[in-house]
């Protein structure tokens, strides 16, 4: 088999010092395979979301290692750091955090930007990305002038945008109507068939059954990991979304 | 990431937000025109009042009488006991005074001596037009020489003229327009007091200097004016132009002693005239002016503070108020460098903008006089305003920005 994606070691996360020392994470270790969708659930303080940040390098771990596609982060520096994110990762937040006053067609430019792609093909590229997620018609709306479920569309195409070698979502559903909810968790199962990978924090039971692999964390440490569907081949949901629950 | 494409993130950081951009850029720009207007208010204010004394003269001393030194009912008869006794009676200045002063052996620092009786608000006449020429000068030609007095159009009248006491003038440019207007003055005859004087020259323009008009003259033979005007009585003062500005000094001395001795005024007495000493008064009003320009320069290094306090302010909101933004863009991928320099070149092109356009509102500010004074832009003033403000710009936009890019992603995404 090739090299994984993703695989942690022995990772823990400590916060705050002295009394007030708190263990978001005692010790996680995971792999993930390229084209797996897996769905990491827990209860709200089960660290999912540390994890998550440590998985998107926008945090570090206290201790442990963590590989990307062979690479220990730990070893990388700043600027390093700064490419992995920028051509390996696509982070999706529950808050979307688009750049205020700025287009949809210019945040789902601006990781090409920093990559140093050319201006026309950034905006090809965009265009695409846009289309694909459904926004072609919405390319010139700011932020503020878009729907919930829109502005995470734009996130999402924002996360895609650069081919990155994982897709990370952090409860990317979570502040989004059930319709909305619907179209993200349907432009996750198209691009896993299509064969990219899908990390996704939720709590919620119906999100986490449209993935392939299911795992449990409670108190900081993995007490389920339950395969549903194979890593090759679709996800379970995929192209029945309209099957109830 | 290339430099254009950081420029065009700057530009398009400072397009979101336009408000808070130009009320930056107004900030830098009243900072800067602030400094640069009052330094040039401040250089205006001393050249001004530097031309003001030099056109009194140059290496010269007025003597005049005082009263100080007198006893009871000092205006004792001019030419009466010369010599000695003790003084009870103070002395006018006499023509024989001023002949005295002319005495080389005595007095080889004294290049010319000039007579003065002045006859104030004398109403002269030509052809049914009057005007109050508020300064009537008799004296001799030297006068033109010591006093910075040049005639534009027509001549001086000569040592004849006075010899002969003829009846001839030379009039300031306000006395010119107002008899004659348009005319040429030249060869007319005023009439004052009932007695006709021929106008033989035009002072060139010398402006106002303080309240008074120093235009507003008219100079005349000292005997025309005697005869006819103020009588053979004392005169107003005596011009004393020393032979060069290091001599200023020897010149005062030797009129002191050749006016003590004709006044009998005993070693350490109290003198019962006056010496003026142009370069002294310059040099008292040259340090006055080094402190009033020195408080100009105060209030200017204040209100430069100030500006630079709102600028600093100002930026350092900006970036805080943008942190989530910079843990975004460095989600996203965004190196440190690109940020730095985007925050960088968001501060460089504020406060350049403001910058150069307070230059601008300070040149054309600069044009108008305020309160009669020219105001003189020192090119020194606009580098430093310019640089403080700018400097302050870059290092407030840019320190916090750093610090801010500095953060993992994760604590600057947290940040509200």
């Amino acid at each position: 088999m090739s090299v994984p994606v993703l695989s942690v070691r022995d990772l823990s996360k400590v916060y705050g010092e002295g009394d007030a020392r708190v263990h978001a994470l005692r010790g996680v270790s995971l792999t993930v395979e390229r084209g797996d969708y897996v769905a990491i659930m827990g209860a709200s303080g089960s660290g999912k979301s540390t994890l998550m940040n440590i998985l998107g390098c926008l945090d570090v771990p206290s201790s442990g290692r963590y590989l990307i596609e062979g690479t220990d982060v730990g070893s990388l520096d700043e600027r390093r750091l700064a490419v992995l994110r920028n051509r390996k990762i696509g982070f999706v937040f529950q808050s979307f955090n688009l750049i205020p006053r700025m287009s949809a067609l210019a945040n789902v430019e601006l990781p090409m930007a920093y990559g140093g792609v050319g201006a026309a093909e950034r905006r090809a590229r965009a265009l695409a990305a846009l289309e694909r997620v459904g926004l072609a018609d919405r390319v010139r709306h700011e932020p503020n002038e878009l729907s919930g479920g829109q502005q995470q569309r734009v996130a999402v195409a924002r996360a895609l945008v650069t081919a990155p070698s994982l897709l990370l979502a952090d409860e990317p559903t979570g502040n989004l109507d059930t319709a909305s909810t619907r179209d993200v968790l349907g432009i996750f199962d198209e691009l896993n068939v299509s064969g990219r990978t899908i990390v996704i924090i939720t709590h919620e039971d119906d999100v986490a059954e449209r993935a392939k692999r299911v795992v449990r964390l409670v108190d900081g440490r993995i007490v389920d990991d339950r395969r549903q569907a194979p890593v090759e081949g679709a996800p379970p949901r995929a192209r029945t979304p309209e099957v109830p629950a | 990431m290339s430099r254009f494409e950081i420029l065009r993130f700057a530009l398009r950081g400072l397009a979101a937000n336009k408000l808070r951009s130009f009320l930056t850029t107004l900030g830098i720009l009243i900072g800067v025109a602030a400094v640069i207007l009052l330094v040039a208010f401040g250089e205006g204010a001393s050249r001004s009042i530097q031309q003001n004394i030099q056109q009194l003269g140059s290496n010269t001393l007025t003597v005049s009488a005082s009263f100080a030194g007198g006893g009871p009912g000092g205006f004792a008869g001019g030419r009466g006991g010369r010599g000695g006794g003790p003084r009870t009676q103070a002395r006018q200045l006499t023509l024989d005074d001023a002949r005295a002063l002319t005495d080389r052996a005595q007095a080889p620092s004294v290049r010319s001596v000039s007579p003065v009786v002045t006859a104030n608000g004398t109403a002269a006449v030509y052809e049914g037009t009057s005007h109050t020429v508020s300064q009537l000068v008799g004296t001799y030609p030297s006068y033109f020489e010591a006093t910075n007095k040049v005639v534009e159009k027509g001549a001086y009248f000569v040592n004849d003229d006075v010899v002969a006491a003829r009846k001839v003038m030379v009039v300031g440019r306000t006395v010119a327009d107002e008899l004659f207007g348009a005319a040429d003055p030249v060869g007319r005859q005023v009439t004052v007091s009932g007695v006709p004087f021929t106008v033989v020259g035009v002072l060139r323009e010398a402006g106002s200097s303080g309240m008074q008009d120093a235009d507003d003259v008219a100079i005349v033979p000292l005997p025309a004016v005697q005869q006819s005007l103020t009588g053979f009585g004392p005169l107003g003062s005596i011009i004393v132009q020393a032979t060069g500005a290091g001599t200023t000094d020897a010149a005062q001395d030797e009129v002191t002693a050749i006016l003590d001795q004709r006044h009998g005024i005993a070693p350490g007495g109290v003198a019962d005239y006056r010496i003026l000493n142009q370069a002294a008064l310059q040099e008292t009003v040259s340090s006055t002016i080094g402190v009033f320009t020195a408080l100009l320069g105060a209030v200017a290094a204040i209100s430069l503070l100030v500006g630079g306090i709102g600028i600093t302010n100002i930026m350092l909101v900006t970036v805080t108020e943008r942190t989530r933004e910079i843990g975004i863009r460095k989600a996203i991928g965004a190196p440190r460098s690109a940020i730095l320099g985007q925050f960088l070149t968001e501060a460089t092109v504020l406060s350049l903008a403001g910058g150069l356009a307070g230059v601008l509102v300070a040149l054309a500010g600069s044009r108008f006089p305020v309160a009669g004074i020219q105001p003189v832009v020192v090119p020194s003033s606009i580098a430093l305003a310019l640089g403080v403000s700018v400097g302050i710009g870059l290092f407030f936009g840019g320190y916090p920005a750093n610090r801010a890019a500095k953060l993992r992603p994760i604590q600057a995404l947290r940040h509200e």
